[in-house]
Formats: C-alpha cells, structure tokens, sequence
C-alpha cells in the first residue's frame, strides 16, 4: 500500500500534492463531524475545536522558531495578552462603564462589551505589540540567551497578572466572557446572532477560518522577501547580516507575526472557555507549542498544523483514552496523566536525537540532508 | 582572572553609554533601598540577611553546575536545576524513610553525611547519564538542537519527580538543630550556620580541583579549545563527563541541604530555583566559577532581602524580581558583573 502511494507521488508529484490538498481540506471541514459530545470517546467535539486553536498557536510559533531560528520559550505571554484582550473588551470586568458596539450581550449588561470580530484584531495588535517590546531589548542576544529571557518573560507575566489584582481579578479571573457573534451572516436563515456555547461545531469553524487565514500569510510571508530573510538569519547570522539583512527589523517582524496568531488564538480560546484564569498561563503551555513545531517539523506549515493537532489531542484527550482502553484490557490501574510531563520531554529528545527535522520535513531541511549525505558519499 | 573556565560566555556588540549610566542609576537605587531598609528595621535586616546569605550558598551550589557546564560545553543545560529537585527527593526519601532519621541526634547528623554523599554520587551519576544519551550525541549539531534538549530532559526529570515525589509539596523533617545562636539582639538559626559550613568547604574543593589538579587543569582547556585540547591528548569525552559528574554532584549536596533547611520536597522546586541559580550563574558571568559562587551570594541575598526586609515588594513578587534581575544582566552585562561583553569571532 505505502510502497504503491510513494509509487505513484514519485511519477506525478505535483498532481499528487494537490490531492493530498483536497483530502486534507475535506479532513478540516468535515472533521467536527466525527466529534462526539460526551467528553469520554476518542474525539470530544472540544478536542477537536481545542486542537484547531493550538493548531493556530503552533503555526504562529513555527514563525517565530521555524522560520527565523529564534527560540522562544515563553509564548504563553502572548497567549495571556489574546485572553486578556477578550477578557477586558468582552465582559462585565469595567463595571463602571456601559458600552456596547455590536456585542452579543444584553443591553442592560455593564462593562465593555465589543464584537469578537473587533476583539479579535485589538488582540492580535495588542500582541504583536508585545511582541516588539519584548523583542526589541532581547533579540540581540545570542540564540541561548534569548531562549532564557523569553521564558522569564513568560514567567513574570502571569506573576503580575497574577498581583495585579485590580486589573486582572487575580487568581479570580475575569467572566464571563461574551460569545461569538455571527454579524451579518445572520440575515441568512437557519444562522443565529450568536454562536450558542455548546455549539462547537459552529466555533470549530470560526477557528479554522483564522487558521486558514493564518496558514496564507505563512506561506506568503515564507516565500517573500521576509521569509527568505528569516531562512538567512536562521541558517547564519553573521552571513545573513554580511549580505545585508537588516537583523533586528527583520527579527522583530518574525516576533511580531508570530504574537499576533498568539493573540488572535488567546482571545478565541477565552470565548470558548468563558473564564480567563491567570492559572492557565505556564510554561507547560509554551513547552506544549514548542512540542507541536518540532513534531511537525520546524519550518513546515503543515508540519506545525499536524503536530499542533496531535499533540494538543494527546494532552486532552489521547493519555486518558489510551489509558483507559489499556487498563480495560489489560486489567491495571495505570494513570497515564501523570506521565503527561515526560511525555513531551521525551517527545523533545526522542525527536532531536533521532529525527530533528520532524515529521515533515520542510523543503529545506530536506535539501540540507540530501546535500549532507552526498558530501559525504564523496568524502568516502 | 585565573578561575575563568571559558573566556565570558556571552559575546555580543558594547553596551550603549546610556545603557552603563542607567545600570548605575539602578545600582545605586538598590543600595539607597537596602541602607533605608536597613535603618528602619536592623534586627529584621539583620536576620532575613542571614537566611539570604545561606539560602544563597544553596544557589552558589547549584550556579556552580550551569556555569561549568556552560564553560566547556557551551549549553545551556536547563535540566540541571531538576537535578538539584531530584536529589533533595533522594535525600529526604534516603534519610527520613528509609532510615527513618526525623529528630535532632548526633547518629542523625552522622547519617545526614552519609546520605549527602550518595545523593551527591546518585546526581553525579545521573546527570553522567544524561550527558552520555543525550547532549554527547548533539555537541555538533546546530545550536537549537541541544537546548530544546535540555528543556526536554527537564520535564523528563519533572516527572520523575512527580511520580517518587507526588504533585503536591510533600513536608519533611529536618535533622539539624531548630535552636538559635544570638549575636548581640540578633537571633540566628543553627540550620543557616550549617548551610554556610557545610557549603563553603565544597566551594573550596571544587575551586582546588578546577585550579590545582591535573583534572582540572584538562577542563580548563578543554573549556577553551576542544580540538587543540584533543590534539593534545585529552580525552574530550571524559573530561566533559567528568564536568557533569562534579555539577551534579553540587546539585545533590544542594538538594539534601534545600530539604533539611526548607522542610519540604516539591517536584517544581528545580524549575524556580534553577532559575534563580542560573540567574546567580549570569550575575558572576557564565563560565567564571568564583563569579557564580559571589552571584549565588548576592542573589540569595537579594532575594532574603525582598522576601523578608522592610520596605521590599514581599514574596509575591520574588520570580519578578529575579527575572527583571536576569534579563536586565542578560541585556546589559551579558559577561557578568566582573565580565567585559566580547565581540563575536567570525
């Protein structure tokens, strides 16, 4: 069967990639269909929707580690300024004010009430502006450094959120978070105003539409001038400065495209879960991205879509439901849960050791291997 | 300086002038906010620095680990404060359960010895391990490629942690005496001397091993050039497994101390304080070993400071301050308080 399909992509690559296009798309749109509602089977209609935003948040972060070669470990911080974005602009938080642009809360609500679709944009700027101001003092530094200030970053972010009790509510947190307003598509019949909240079907829509959004200025940024940039800056810095890549603009722009996915995803999850929680703010969080880039395979779009679905469907879902089929077989008290933290570390060296270009490689590292093994057959 | 295992680690362009001018300003807030401090309430003063000064000698320990690491290897190794994590599990799972020591006792001291050195072997032997499976297979590969490594034994050693440890923070006992010595009208507890007595020979045996044995004096150039040193017929290999063994084996001996102090085990324990400690490590400059003894120092202390001293933010702002710490190092002076910046070769 795997001999026959890899017969028939070597004849026809290009026709063959346009099918495997068409299935994949099928997939996407069809697959909150497999879902099912109760939260014990292989594929929660949660998970699923959990999976297209972490999706969302691996393709963001692929830019910013794929692309450029910066090692960001605390992409958490841009996921908490999405939700707090939502948090602050979609619910009842400001008391004291009482403003309403096409919201789907009821009138006689307090605080500041915007539409998602407004919240969404303020979000994604809000965090690519964090983006810049983080980047702009660190980015100098060396790839090590870098990797340890941006997860200090990401831990001192949810401290003072955390202290910062007037703002935020603490370990309160902010809710309820308004719903997803459908906007003009509700003139059309059998759509309502709002997405109901146990209507994930609907929300697994809204989110892979920023997913496919997203996957666009990937691939259009990637085969750019800025995409060609990050390559170089990624391959050899000092080269890529030698040839005349403006360093720390072009870095910038990296951090800055990835925190708006990081955003744009934050404000999303907050109007699925409706409560935003300084808790949920960890370095796991950033470590669980990280994992999905390089399963996927750094610098691979569809590389960082994949692993983000499988990883994100592990941790949800897949640990408790392998282990409950294997103890109902197997007759054992396993609780796989408290292996969750090893798993990924294991998934982060097994995958460096063994297979550091991921499970779909880019075009790139592709090249590189094969360039690799022909140096050295002639060196032989 | 002599004790520099690795020329300063971090190179990137001279800091601006204003950058150095605004580092003063900084500076001197901080000792304006310590003599306030200190005239507004000496006795507390006075105590929370003695809980600095040995908590400190704890990061000393564990800075010691990351900044030879980091001098011969040129990584980052993020799993090392989970060593530390894991050895202060082994301590309390060898002292209290397995030899069932939970009260003061002079048989009790003996044995806390002897644990303290087979925690100290375990780590040295694992943190060996690690470098032999993992980081040994990727010293060539692109720089990436070991640090998303090491972040990944660090969860790794996590969840080991969890399942000995359990997810929540698990209270232990402590052997050392809970009484007091008073210098004057200050009141000092006999655990923070023990820290200080028991950490300050290691320091100086580890200075003594890297300075005046031939082990040594193989680290230092391998530190420095490992192809040159290669050629002179060192074996590369062993010298970095040994640098991991002594690293771990500071870690182990800072885990049992941590236990005996702070009374309790926590499997995220390693996450935050290795934190700290590598915070400690950059503050001495990375690769300088005295420097990350004195960074353990100042940090342990500043963080007394903060947490106890009036007029400081308070614990709930501890990780903030060391981070700001860190980053601001890190931005501002990546060689280190005593380092110079350098330039990157080509």
């Amino acid at each position: 069967m795997l001999e026959h399909l890899k017969e028939i992509w070597a004849r026809d690559p290009k026709q063959s990639k346009i099918a495997l296009g068409v299935i994949a798309v099928l997939i996407a749109v069809l697959l909150p269909h497999f879902g099912v509602t109760d939260n014990d089977g292989i594929l929660p209609l949660f998970t699923v929707v959990l999976c297209a935003v972490y999706a969302l948040f691996a393709l963001g972060l692929n830019i910013v580690v794929g692309f450029a070669g910066l090692l960001d470990l605390g992409y958490v911080a841009f996921f908490l300024f999405g939700a707090y974005a939502a948090a602050w602009f979609m619910s009842d938080f400001a008391d004291s004010l009482n403003i309403h642009i096409l919201d789907t809360a009821a009138a006689t609500v307090h605080g500041i009430h915007l539409s998602f679709w407004f919240v969404v944009i303020l979000a994604g700027v809000i965090a690519a502006l964090a983006g810049v101001i983080i980047g702009a003092p660190t980015l100098r530094l060396k790839s090590d450094y870098l990797a340890l200030v941006t997860l200090g970053f990401g831990e001192i972010l949810p401290e003072v959120f955390r202290n910062a009790e007037k703002f935020t509510n603490g370990t309160k947190g902010i809710g309820p978070v308004d719903s997803v307003g459908t906007g003009p598509l509700a003139v059309l019949p059998g759509i309502d105003k709002t997405i109901a909240p146990s209507d994930y079907i609907a929300k697994y829509y809204v989110i892979l539409l920023f997913c496919a959004l997203f996957v666009w200025i990937s691939i259009k940024l990637r085969d750019g001038r800025l995409g060609r940039a990050w390559m170089a800056i990624r391959e050899d810095e000092l080269a890529a400065s030698l040839m005349g890549v403006p360093l720390m603009q072009t870095k910038l722009w990296s951090y800055a495209v990835g925190a708006l996915a990081g955003g744009v995803g934050g404000a999303f999850y907050a109007t699925i879960v409706g409560t935003v929680n300084v808790d949920s703010f960890t370095f796991a969080f950033s470590i669980i991205i990280l994992c999905s880039v390089i399963l996927g395979g750094m610098g691979n779009v569809w590389g960082a879509i994949l692993g983000g679905i499988v990883i994100t469907w592990f941790n949800y879902t897949g640990l408790v439901w392998i282990g409950t089929k294997f103890n109902d077989i197997a007759g054992t008290h396993v609780d796989l849960v408290k292996y969750q933290f090893g798993f990924f570390g294991l998934v982060l060296v097994l995958m460096m050791l063994f297979r550091p270009e991921g499970f779909i490689p880019a075009a790139r590292s592709k090249q590189v291997k094969k360039a690799d093994a022909l140096a050295e057959g002639a060196a032989q | 300086m002599s004790e520099v295992l690795a020329p300063a680690a971090a190179r990137m362009k001279a800091p601006m002038k204003l950058a150095s001018k605004l580092g003063l300003f900084v500076v001197m807030l901080v000792v304006a906010f310590v003599v306030w401090s200190l005239f507004s309430g000496p006795k507390t003063f006075a105590q929370v620095l003695t809980i600095g000064l040995s908590n400190g000698a704890l990061y000393a320990l564990i800075a010691l680990g990351y900044t030879m690491v980091y001098g011969i290897i040129e990584l980052i190794n993020f799993a090392h404060g989970d060593l530390f994590m894991l050895g202060s599990v082994f301590a309390a799972m060898i002292l209290e359960e397995a030899l069932g020591k939970t009260k003061s006792s002079p048989s009790a001291w003996l044995l806390l010895g002897v644990t303290m050195l087979v925690v100290m072997a375990l780590c040295a032997a694992i943190n060996v391990t690690i470098e032999r499976l993992a980081y040994r297979r990727l010293r060539n590969a692109p720089k990436l490629a070991p640090l998303i490594t090491a972040v990944g034994v660090s969860f790794i050693l996590q969840n080991v942690g969890i399942l000995l440890n359990g997810s929540a923070p698990h209270s232990r006992k402590s052997v050392l005496p809970t009484s007091s010595v008073h210098l004057g009208s200050v009141e000092i507890r006999v655990k923070y001397l023990v820290v200080l007595f028991v950490t300050a020979p290691l320091l100086l045996l580890m200075t003594w091993i890297v300075q005046r044995t031939k082990v040594g004096k193989a680290m230092r150039a391998t530190a420095q050039d490992r192809d040159a040193s290669l050629l002179m017929g060192i074996n590369v290999d062993r010298i970095i497994g040994y640098t991991f063994a002594l690293g771990g084996a500071l870690a182990g001996a800072a885990g049992t101390l941590f236990v005996q102090v702070n009374g309790q085990t926590r499997y995220d324990a390693g996450f935050r304080l290795g934190l700290i400690a590598f915070t400690a490590a950059v503050l001495g400059g990375v690769g300088n070993l005295l420097g990350a003894v004195i960074g353990g120092v100042l940090i342990g202390v500043i963080q007394g400071l903060n947490d106890g001293a009036p007029h400081f933010f308070g614990q709930r702002w501890t990780q903030t301050v060391m981070f700001t710490i860190l980053i601001m190092m890190v931005i501002f002076r990546p060689g280190g308080i005593f380092g110079k910046a350098q330039q990157e070769k080509v």
